[in-house]
């Protein structure tokens, strides 16, 4: 029978989920301190909080790092303006914002109230992934018990602000993650990312300025209140503060979600926390930050998890997913597995992203299947040049990031397969070949020029 | 279908802007209909007061709608990278033999639409299986035929179409 997923127990160092298990009575979040946090704030102004969460240099922990204190300062004042919750973890390899929710949904609801507060915002809108329906009932029953209480469609806390909170779920799109594209997907348009300007914090949900943050970022934010944004900021390194969630899967003995401080490194978390590989095997490389990210090499591994250590090593920390990848693995199907998502999420507006992972999925097939030759790696990489940088929102440079680093990390693979005109790897290997291997009769062959 | 008519100004009632209740309302429409079926598209168009070329462009740009007819349960199984690593492949395969369809596809008896997705957010309790989108973790290749089983056995006695 398949089995529930487990939840990693707490360390002392866990300050977002330090419990086992969940907590999603309101009355047991409230036991342990819940919403006091929110008390606190309701005391002071917006401006007033707007400077905590300044100073204690959280940044988003949605995958662009931003940071978050300085992204609500710019909200365009106006009566009318929206807070929303990016709950569309789609990232592969993320998985994060779906235990924060399962664990401890009060946590969020609290941080949105704050949030609202200090906005004074007309409502918040949860987008969560359509996927995540049990995710989204228990969410729909926090806020129920939170009104219950009085913390949401009433008077907020003897002032005359009047906080309200909705769950939209989306229908199955990873770009409604990107934030144009959710706004887009939340006003009832196709999912699809438009020009910046206007920005969100200027025209967003319905057209009025919002504030949209990620989910782990807003479930912070009680923390912050609690401690204060100082104390927070001694956590983790100067640029990088606190602790975050790290979304670890694939070739590790103890996969699961594990509350870091961003002081920690790779080699802890993967080796640490998740127990190495499994007997036997060695590791041939990892993903940092989420599928879109470059890869990073075994001589890596002590680089550390905060945001600017992970752009030292040529990388980026992204949404904290990382993906374990033993020595049995097929480079080249990792890249193919890692472009063909990628190919079926790009909305289609933008020819470079359009057209650009296609060719890079279809050659990548041909390489796989061995009918490649060496200048068609030459190719995929021209191709990935002319991917990045070139459109609306970030979804191609996803696709071109990491399949660079494939093949500049393991360029002899791609080779062998080539020159042997077949995969290297038995049939056994832990990621088949796709079928169909090709999605139509193979390109024409190209020469590099 | 007074109700879904109903359920649908609920919706409206979330959202400043009518258009905001598109996705909640092709969900119901999916949820009576079985799928988006052009009489369901007609009645989240009436609901909304939108046409309904504006309902199909929308709900045609997601995975979770349905714009063709479905078995009466849908089993999707995620083979993105985390799951990949950890045997969704053999999962996937073992639910082709076991229906006698490559994915996407329902099988003949109409009882199972087998569909292939991308990464459902379990990476870590992989590989992750939808089925009838409740997740199933830790899905191995041996609990196919017995899901499967279960499926067949819990038709439902009306058909939808």
């Amino acid at each position: 029978m398949p089995e529930a997923p487990t939840f990693a127990p707490p360390t002392d160092q866990s300050i977002l989920l330090p419990f086992a298990g969940t907590r999603r009575e309101i009355a047991e979040y409230e036991a342990h301190g819940g919403y006091g946090s929110l008390r606190k704030a309701v005391g002071m102004t917006g401006e007033q909080l707007v400077e905590e969460m300044i100073s204690s240099n959280l940044r988003g922990r949605g995958g662009a790092g931003f940071p978050a204190g300085r992204k609500a300062s710019f909200l365009a004042p106006g009566g009318e303006r929206y807070l929303v919750i990016n709950a569309d973890e789609s990232e592969p390899g993320t998985f994060k914002d779906r235990e924060i929710i399962l664990r401890n949904p009060h946590m969020l609801i609290e941080g949105i109230l704050i949030y609202l507060w200090m906005i004074r915002g007309t409502a918040a809108y949860i987008y969560i992934r359509g996927e995540y329906l049990k995710e989204a009932a228990i969410l729909e029953g926090a806020i129920a018990q939170a009104r219950a209480a009085g913390y949401v469609g009433a008077p907020l806390l003897g002032t005359d602000y009047v906080p309200e909170i909705y769950v939209h779920r989306g229908a199955g799109a990873y770009i409604c993650g990107e934030e144009t594209a959710l706004l887009s997907s939340l006003n009832g348009d196709r999912g699809q990312p438009t020009a910046k300007p206007p920005f969100p914090a200027v025209s967003g949900a319905f057209k009025k300025p919002t504030l949209l943050n990620n989910v782990e970022t807003v479930a912070t934010v009680p923390v912050i209140i609690g401690m204060g944004g100082a104390a927070y900021a001694g956590i983790g390194t100067e640029q990088s503060t606190g602790t975050k969630m790290f979304s670890l899967s694939g070739h590790v003995r103890n996969p699961g979600n594990y509350e870091m401080p961003l002081s920690a490194t790779y080699r802890d978390l993967i080796e640490g926390r998740g127990g190495g590989l499994p007997e036997g095997r060695s590791l041939k490389a990892f993903v940092p930050g989420g599928s879109s990210m470059p890869i990073l090499m075994p001589n890596q591994l002590d680089t550390g998890l905060s945001f600017e250590a992970v752009v030292a090593a040529g990388s980026m920390a992204g949404s904290g997913a990382v993906i374990v990848v033993d020595d049995r693995t097929c480079m080249v199907r990792f890249a193919l597995r890692t472009a063909e998502f990628y190919m079926h999420e790009s909305c289609g507006k933008c020819t470079p992203c359009r057209e650009g992972t296609r060719w890079i999925t279809e050659l990548l097939r041909k390489l796989e299947a061995g009918l490649g030759s060496s200048a068609e790696i030459d190719l995929l990489l021209d191709i990935c040049d002319r991917v990045e940088g070139n459109c609306l929102c970030v979804l191609g440079d996803a696709c071109a990031m990491p399949v660079r680093s494939h093949i500049r990390n393991f360029r002899a693979e791609f080779e062998e397969h080539c020159r042997l005109g077949r995969c290297p790897y038995p049939d056994d290997a832990p990621m088949s070949e796709l079928y169909p291997p090709l999605l139509r009769a193979p390109l024409p062959m190209v020469a590099a020029t | 279908m007074a109700d879904l008519y109903d359920q649908i100004q609920a919706e409206i009632a979330k959202y400043p802007d009518r258009r905001g209740a598109i996705l909640p309302a092709l969900r119901h429409a999916q949820e009576h209909y079985g799928w988006l079926s052009p009489e369901a598209i007609e009645a989240v168009a009436e609901g909304l007061d939108l046409s309904p070329a504006r309902c199909v462009a929308v709900a045609s740009f997601y995975d979770m709608f349905f714009l063709q007819p479905v078995g009466d349960h849908v089993v999707e199984v995620c083979t993105n990278l985390s799951c990949a690593l950890v045997g969704s492949d053999t999962v996937l395969r073992r639910f082709e033999d076991e229906l006698g369809v490559r994915a996407p596809g329902t099988s003949e008896d109409g009882a199972i639409t087998l569909r292939r997705v991308e990464c459902l957010g379990g990476c870590g309790w992989g590989p992750v299986v939808s089925v009838d989108e409740e997740y199933q973790e830790h899905f191995n290749p041996e609990d196919v035929g017995p899901l499967c089983e279960r499926l067949r056995a819990s038709r439902p006695t009306e058909s939808h179409a």
